[in-house]
């Protein structure tokens, strides 16, 4: 592992001759040649992350969901449990970060694990990192009663903030989604969890639902404003292939809202909770009273995160082996194999990839238009080789276009989606991204002649 | 378009490689029977003009014209009685997938009748109108034809156009009545049909079953007896008629000719009477059914004749061949084809735009019918304007450059071309004269400066059992076809003649009548006429923007539904997008139909974070390399799929 010091010389040193990195031998198959040339320094070499770690299991299938989850009668938690640590360890070693933000337990679902493997997970976390006592440590939790019944064992184990699975407060569409609690459940679990956690509860809510007319969306918007603390995400229900919502949609027992209708339920979230005085802070999650969850925003801002547990994806720079470059890891899914590679060989990383420029200027200009704060110029600069936000989006055509419709604003410090602009999002950022594109090759054909005339 | 469905990569692969060894092989002898001189080629001086007969076979389509040129090529030996026998004269990829043939070839055959050896040149012609010319090309280097008839279809659209191109050239025709073997022939209505229509007398038919080779070797005597040898004289200097040519790499201009006078040899210095450009005979030989050098090749006979012309323009179809020293008085020649169907043709990726226009250059070498202009269009690039002869020979041409050349394209709908009487000084000033032809929407002058619109009008053949009677009137009526002809040729089926507007029956016409009729009618076309016609340009309109390649010129009564038709095909294909896309179709200033694809209200995935960062950059990535290939009209994003959809035919 490298210090502060030790970090800052190798990036000045990388400065001086950015093609005579060593990468060692043990990871230098996974990289391709065209990513060691062309990644720049930058924040990337920041020794700070968040930590996601995911639970795999279920207890039932939802309807419309299809992450990677699993059912199963029987769940090794003690062997779950020294995985998780021995992953977490290994990646934090690799990473070389220093700093751990925040952590996030997803899945799955986590709530159905033992407070003492979530106990263990920060635990090594701590020695392995600096983990500060007021990190935001956040778990998801199924508002059903007998994990509402471990609340106060999770709190102990050292969470401090609730993300709870409402997403709805009607028990018909709790049918629907195959949801395995009951709005008394719901209501039931935010209550202790705001007692227990109180100003740091988040609930879940989808829209979207099959039949879900706006009046019936805004009645339980109100609802759930009634109950609520200070964190919202809502999202909008996609049917995913494969999952049971999915084949009754298309066998037509289901009917989903026309994309109209989904945008005017959208809307309708927006203004209601705006009027309940929740400020939306990314297209799909509102707080107020500075409730804003510190762990997703870091995704947002394009912070590295370690992603551990049977396909969680990660994005950090490996040091432990000199690699200073960012890449995208994904680990092993299915449990079983995830476990037996974690004892094997001390970590379940089944892909990694390298992040070239144009991938990690690509992501986070994505990301970052997702927010209301928006892309600053400070980040996009530090990942650009120093051109500005203006340089290459102020000539666009698009992006004229696109501020002229109301849709976007670009200044010097920031290029945000305005609130309409955030609604139509999906159809702003391909332009952007052909822009970002551009940019890219162009420097390329510059750092190309450099070669050239230096060579 | 139909085709592709029986295509296989693989055998297409070998076919074209096989046609091209054949081409590419100094036109290497075949195996043969008659006498040959020393070194071993066949001496043509062995055949006097009344030793020869030129002949054709003409027939519909699939009617088993090359079936019976496959047999007749056995039984004089010309190529050995082998099962793999199919079309031999049918080289092209094309001709043998649909059964047609494109292209002209010619075939020399001796045959013994009584003791004489005789050489009978079979040369091949096309079966459909579109292909007339090649056909007319064909017959003005024969005396005689036969015309072949299935049993069981009974005289079709393009028998009688065939049969009517025989007689105004004053041929001997030899009816020949085929498929006799079949279950369902009915030689004796066949007979009737061909009676009624022809004026055939009972003794002249043969019946014959060309697959079985059922009563085939009596018709090489036939030929004999029944057609006159050419009116040639040996003693007149050298004369000919160059009536085909084909193009090879290697050689140049690979002409066919049907010597008339005198004898040419390879050597001889030769001119051609249009360009006055003097050559050297290089090679002389007959098709046989290969290439074959014969050194000589006397009046009255058919061969191929290369004489280093560079290019298939100096090998003018029609033109007189005469020796240097001794010109001649010239034939009468060809009017040129006159193209009648238009259609656009671009590259799917501009990148491709060099290989298409190889493609097309080749293949215009070989077939001087199709008239070639370059074009461009904002959506679809930079292209050409192809002008055909018809509808087949136009997808016939697409589907050799797709096969031969392996080049994918656009094809856009097909258009004809209308002309327009001038009433303003100015354009007649500017034109210098007072009637163009409009061959593009944007040459299209406005109703003010016109006396009046023509528009091309056809003499459409269709013989059809007659139960589908009424369904065919109203498919005619809807096409504005105008009734000329109702005849009964038997029975139950009948012959009817209409006069239609081209542009009526350019794109889908013959298909509506053979799915109305179940298949049993039988279409075919001739010129007739421009005349006056109601036209409007109809222009399509995105978010007030004109765009140029949709606009269309059609008859005022069509224009209705035509745009209408028009704006629901773009509304269905235009995605909607952030800013809402108005469709218009407009007659000058006034819109007639209108579309809106409403503007995204909101589009946005709500759920993003670890996991999905790389699936939902994945999705926008692939739309943003989508917006590549759209085209931007105003604020509009085009997919160009969506052209090709509304242009397409």
């Amino acid at each position: 592992m490298f210090t502060f010091e030790e970090n800052m010389l190798l990036l000045s040193l990388r400065l001086c001759s950015i093609r005579k990195i060593s990468v060692s031998r043990q990871f230098s198959s996974f990289i391709s040649e065209k990513s060691q040339t062309s990644s720049r320094p930058s924040q990337c070499l920041a020794d700070d992350a968040v930590v996601y770690v995911h639970w795999p299991y279920c207890k039932r299938r939802c309807t419309y969901c299809n992450f990677n989850k699993y059912i199963s009668a029987f769940v090794d938690h003690a062997r779950m449990r020294r995985c998780l640590v021995q992953e977490t360890a290994t990646l934090l070693q690799q990473s070389g970060v220093q700093r751990v933000n925040s952590v996030f337990f997803g899945g799955g679902t986590p709530s159905l694990a033992l407070p003492q493997t979530l106990a263990a997970v920060l635990d090594v976390i701590s020695q392995h990192a600096l983990l500060p006592v007021d990190a935001e440590v956040t778990l998801e939790a199924n508002p059903s009663s007998t994990e509402t019944n471990k609340l106060r064992e999770f709190k102990a184990a050292g969470i401090n903030r609730l993300s709870l699975g409402i997403q709805t407060f009607s028990p018909p569409d709790l049918q629907v989604l195959g949801r395995d609690h009951s709005v008394e459940d719901s209501l039931r679990a935010i209550q202790e969890g705001r007692t227990l956690f109180p100003g740091r509860v988040s609930i879940d809510l989808i829209f979207g639902r099959p039949g879900q007319t706006v009046e019936a969306w805004q009645r339980e918007l109100q609802q759930a404003l009634s109950v609520c603390d200070d964190h919202i995400s809502l999202y909008q229900l996609t049917l995913e292939r494969g999952t049971a919502l999915y084949r009754q949609v298309q066998n037509k027992q289901q009917t989903v809202p026309d994309p109209d209708t989904m945008a005017d339920l959208y809307a309708c979230a927006r203004e209601t909770l705006h009027s309940a005085g929740f400020q939306q802070y990314e297209v799909s999650n509102f707080a107020r009273n500075g409730a804003e969850s510190s762990h997703n925003q870091s995704y947002w801002r394009g912070k590295q995160y370690i992603g551990v547990g049977p396909g969680a994806h990660s994005r950090f720079a490996s040091r432990g082996s000199g690699q200073i470059i960012r890449e995208v890891r994904i680990q092993t899914l299915e449990p079983g194999q995830w476990m037996g590679a974690v004892e094997r060989r001390g970590h379940g990383t089944a892909k990694r990839t390298a992040l070239s420029q144009l991938d990690m200027l690509e992501e986070t200009l994505m990301l970052g238009l997702r927010t209301t704060e928006g892309l600053t110029n400070e980040r996009w600069q530090q990942l650009s080789g120093g051109s500005s936000l203006q340089d290459i989006f102020g000539t666009s055509e698009a992006v004229q276009e696109f501020v002229k419709a109301g849709l976007l604003e670009l200044s010097h410090s920031v290029l945000r989606a305005t609130h309409a602009g955030l609604a139509v999002l999906d159809s702003i950022i391909p332009d952007l991204l052909l822009t970002t594109q551009d940019f890219s090759s162009s420097l390329q054909r510059t750092e190309a002649r450099a070669d050239i005339e230096t060579g | 378009m139909m085709w592709k469905r029986f295509l296989c990569p693989l055998c297409q692969r070998i076919r074209i490689i096989t046609h091209n060894v054949g081409y590419l092989a100094p036109f290497a002898s075949r195996r043969h029977a008659s006498s040959k001189s020393s070194d071993g080629q066949i001496d043509m001086s062995q055949f006097p003009v009344e030793n020869i007969r030129n002949f054709s076979i003409i027939a519909h389509v699939d009617h088993g014209k090359s079936t019976l040129a496959d047999r007749l090529l056995e039984l004089t030996g010309t190529i050995s009685q082998e099962a793999s026998n199919k079309q031999v004269l049918d080289k092209l990829q094309v001709e043998r997938e649909r059964g047609i043939t494109v292209k002209a070839q010619t075939a020399s055959m001796f045959h013994q009748y009584q003791g004489k050896t005789y050489l009978l040149n079979l040369i091949d012609t096309p079966g459909h109108v579109d292909f007339n010319y090649e056909v007319s090309r064909s017959l003005a280097a024969c005396q005689g034809v036969l015309l072949l008839v299935d049993a069981n279809q009974g005289v079709q659209a393009q028998t009688v156009a065939n049969f009517y191109l025989a007689f105004e050239s004053e041929l001997a025709i030899i009816p020949v009545i085929n498929k006799i073997d079949l279950k369902q022939a009915d030689v004796e209505s066949t007979e009737e049909q061909m009676r009624r229509l022809f004026d055939f007398k009972e003794e002249d038919f043969f019946k014959i079953s060309a697959k079985l080779g059922l009563n085939c070797r009596e018709i090489l005597d036939a030929v004999i007896q029944r057609i006159p040898p050419p009116k040639s004289d040996p003693n007149q200097p050298w004369k000919a008629l160059l009536f085909d040519s084909t193009y090879n790499h290697y050689r140049g201009a690979v002409t066919s000719v049907a010597v008339v006078d005198g004898r040419v040899r390879q050597g001889d210095r030769i001119s051609s009477a249009h360009t006055q450009k003097t050559y050297e005979v290089q090679e002389v030989g007959i098709m046989s059914p290969d290439h074959q050098a014969t050194q000589e090749l006397h009046a009255g006979q058919v061969g191929y004749l290369i004489a280093g012309m560079k290019s298939i323009q100096e090998a003018r179809i029609g033109d007189t061949l005469h020796l240097s020293n001794s010109p001649v008085e010239p034939l009468p020649g060809f009017k040129p084809a006159k193209p009648m169907v238009f259609g656009g043709i671009f590259p799917m990726d501009q990148s491709e735009y060099r290989d298409l226009k190889v493609a097309v250059d080749r293949l215009t070498l070989n077939d001087s019918s199709v008239t070639v202009a370059k074009d461009s269009s904002p959506a679809l690039g930079l292209g050409f304007r192809l002008g055909f002869l018809g509808l087949l020979h136009m997808e016939v041409f697409n589907q050799r450059l797709e096969q031969e050349y392996n080049a994918t394209a656009i094809v856009t709908t097909p258009s004809v071309p209308c002309k327009a009487r001038l009433s303003s000084d100015k354009l007649i000033k500017q034109y210098k004269t007072e009637e163009i032809t409009i061959f593009s929407p944007a040459e299209f002058p406005e109703r003010r400066d016109v006396t009046e619109y023509l528009e091309p009008m056809v003499l459409g053949t269709i013989i059809t059992p007659d139960v589908h009677l009424n369904r065919i009137f109203s498919l005619c009526e809807a096409k504005r076809g105008e009734q000329v002809d109702f005849t009964y040729i038997d029975t139950s089926r009948v012959l009817l003649k209409y006069k239609l507007p081209l542009n009526e029956i350019v794109v889908d016409f013959y298909d509506q009548l053979k799915s109305i009729t179940s298949g049993y009618a039988s279409f075919d076309y001739e010129d007739h006429s421009y005349e006056p016609a109601e036209l409007v340009k109809l222009d399509v309109l995105l978010n007030g923007q004109a765009i140029s390649e949709l606009s269309t010129i059609v008859h005022k009564d069509k224009a209705y539904p035509v745009g209408k038709a028009l704006a629901s095909k773009l509304k269905n294909v235009i995605p909607r997008q952030l800013y809402e896309v108005i469709i218009q179709a407009a007659l000058g200033g006034r819109v007639i139909a209108r579309e809106t694809v409403k503007a995204y209200k909101k589009n946005v995935l709500a759920k993003c974070y670890g996991g999905d960062i790389s699936r939902k950059m994945k999705l926008l990535k692939r739309q943003a390399e989508g917006k590549k290939r759209m085209k931007k009209i105003g604020n509009v994003d085009v997919p160009k799929d969506a052209f090709i959809s509304v242009l397409k035919r």
